[in-house]
């Protein structure tokens, strides 16, 4: 990268490190916080989503829909979730590429599962064996979102009917009532009101997914637990940065980043929970107009 | 092959044994669920053992957090935050590389060599893991509890004359149980859960003696189909987890035996949390 990096066999000390950790391999890994960063930030939103219709779904009036709502959050509950993250992955995949198969081949007439193998027509592989690297990458990494957001929507959606319940009931027929309709009073009393409740649940989530991303390793994307094993392994000399098993100093470095991760977390939540507290009808909303008003 | 031959075969394969070789072709399900339902006896031995040490030291960190003086409070208060603000998954991980950088043959103590060789183990280094974790993770909902045991009892605890260890023994540390004990057996349940991870984190199996998911991907990855191992695993521990439900309840029932019925606190089992 840097000029004075070319031979790194003449340098010793701080300027070897200083080389070390900025040589292109060394970029892939800071690279790959982004990567965790990133799926913290699209699986969230996606998980709320996927929690919010669980959880509109177990109350609906509909009995088949109920039923789907209520096994989607029970079904998380007494398994490891790893189970889910090992299952989903192969499931997901195969589930695409098995209707891709059914609308892309409709003359193949072979079984798709013989014995141990999974054959679909090449049209309909995910990726397509042609496409570029990026693709394939791409492709394992919505992967790993969506697994993480069916898992984690289901917590949400378990959390999110909690504070649905704990809405005073009162609220809701005074909406009625005013005369509103059940969509009505739903949408303009239920829902502005339920957050404040979900919030505690919602945080306690969000640590957990925060803690949860190391399992990205599992689910074959190269995170930074794939970077660490890779770069901390000995180096002997036929590489340009021999050194020894530095494994346990990289596995060090993403503690500290999962601690500031949680830490950081922690503070904005604290923030984000005062100021949800704001004008509501509990202790802590209480709190909080008496300190405004003082 | 029958089923009877396959569980002569492999129900004790985790423990190495019975047959040596993992089936290799032409899966049964009655292997599957055989193999697998013996990889769940390491999952029951990590999650019985650490929970067991775990509870003495979360206690000594519940107190430890509690107490007065920095001295106690503030290593407690790191122990907790570092445990449970990191993945195990992390934690597993270092350990094993904190381990296997341990001198091969041994520390030399006061003249005696410590074998250090077992600690690369997952029997061992990974019991040490999880033994911590839960101790941490534990120990906070204790240290909640300890600080929600109405200040009433302690009162009434003083005005009878207790003191010192006595008081502790007599008052304070059942009530902090029966507070804590909901959320200590959402705790355990995680736990017996966390065990999963054990052989997908660095520790190698060993000879493929593995616990029931170190199977089950076995399975999967030589059979590609999900669909089979994996809700075998999902069962076993639907399982373990109501085993675990009946044991922490009858606990809790005894616990709170001299309440009258009605004020009883019933255990609310919520979704588990990874760590």
């Amino acid at each position: 990268m840097f000029q004075a990096c070319t031979d790194p066999d003449t340098l010793d000390g701080l300027a070897w490190l200083a080389c070390y950790l900025t040589n292109g391999k060394h970029i892939a890994f800071y690279g790959s916080f982004l990567t965790v960063l990133s799926l913290l930030a699209i699986t969230a939103p996606v998980a709320l989503a996927f929690g919010f219709g669980g959880a509109v779904a177990a109350r609906s009036r509909i009995a088949p829909l109920r039923w789907f709502g209520q096994a989607y959050t029970a079904i998380v509950r007494g398994v490891p979730d790893i189970v889910f993250f090992l299952f989903f992955v192969i499931a997901l995949d195969q589930g695409f590429e098995w209707l891709r198969h059914k609308v892309k081949c409709p003359g193949w007439d072979q079984p798709i599962r013989q014995g141990s193998d999974f054959i679909v027509c090449a049209e309909a592989k995910l990726p397509l064996s042609s496409s570029p690297q990026w693709v394939h990458e791409g492709y394992g990494f919505g992967l790993a979102v969506l697994t993480f957001a069916i898992v984690f929507g289901a917590f949400a959606a378990n959390v999110l009917s909690g504070a649905m319940r704990a809405v005073p009931r009162a609220q809701v027929e005074t909406g009625e009532a005013y005369g509103m309709t059940h969509r009505q009073t739903f949408w303009r009393i239920l829902v502005p009101q339920m957050w404040v409740y979900a919030l505690p649940g919602l945080s306690n989530l969000w640590m957990i997914l925060v803690k949860a991303t190391p399992l990205l390793f599992l689910l074959g994307v190269e995170d930074i637990v794939y970077w660490a094993r890779e770069l901390g392994g000995a180096k002997t000399n036929i590489y340009a940065y021999p050194h020894p098993d530095w494994r346990l100093w990289y596995f060090l470095g993403l503690l500290v980043f999962y601690l500031g991760l949680t830490k950081v977390s922690e503070i904005v939540l604290a923030r984000i929970n005062d100021r949800l507290s704001l004008g509501q009808a509990t202790a802590a909303g209480e709190a909080r107009r008496r300190r405004a008003a003082a | 092959m029958s089923c009877a031959q396959s569980i002569q075969d492999y129900a004790l394969r985790s423990l190495g044994i019975g047959e040596r070789l993992l089936p290799r072709n032409d899966f049964t399900l009655c292997e599957q669920v055989v193999l697998i339902g013996s990889g769940l006896i390491w999952n029951v031995y990590f999650g019985v053992l650490a929970l067991s040490f775990g509870f003495l030291l979360a206690t000594a960190v519940a107190l430890g957090k509690a107490a007065d003086s920095p001295w106690l409070r503030k290593p407690s208060e790191w122990f907790i935050f570092v445990f449970r603000g990191s993945p195990l998954f992390i934690q597993f991980f270092l350990a094993y590389e904190a381990f296997v950088l341990l001198p091969r043959n041994g520390i030399e103590l006061l003249g005696i060599t410590a074998e250090t060789g077992w600690l690369t183990r997952a029997w061992a280094g990974a019991l040490i893991v999880l033994f911590l974790n839960t101790a941490a993770y534990s120990g906070e909902i204790f240290y909640g509890a300890l600080r929600s045991v109405p200040k009433g009892d302690l009162e009434a605890a003083d005005a009878y004359g207790f003191t010192g260890w006595h008081k502790f023994r007599k008052i304070t540390w059942p009530t902090m149980l029966r507070l804590a004990w909901p959320a200590y057996t959402n705790e355990a349940i995680f736990l017996f859960h966390a065990t999963t991870l054990v052989y997908f984190s660095g520790f190698p199996a060993w000879q493929q003696k593995g616990d029931a998911l170190y199977y089950a991907n076995y399975f999967a990855d030589k059979t590609f189909n999900p669909f089979v191992p994996y809700p075998i695993v999902a069962v076993y521990f639907i399982l373990l987890t109501l085993c675990l439900i009946a044991l922490f309840g009858w606990a809790n029932r005894r616990l709170n035996r001299h309440l009258p019925q009605t004020q009883r606190r019933r255990i609310r089992f919520r979704p588990q949390v990874i760590r």
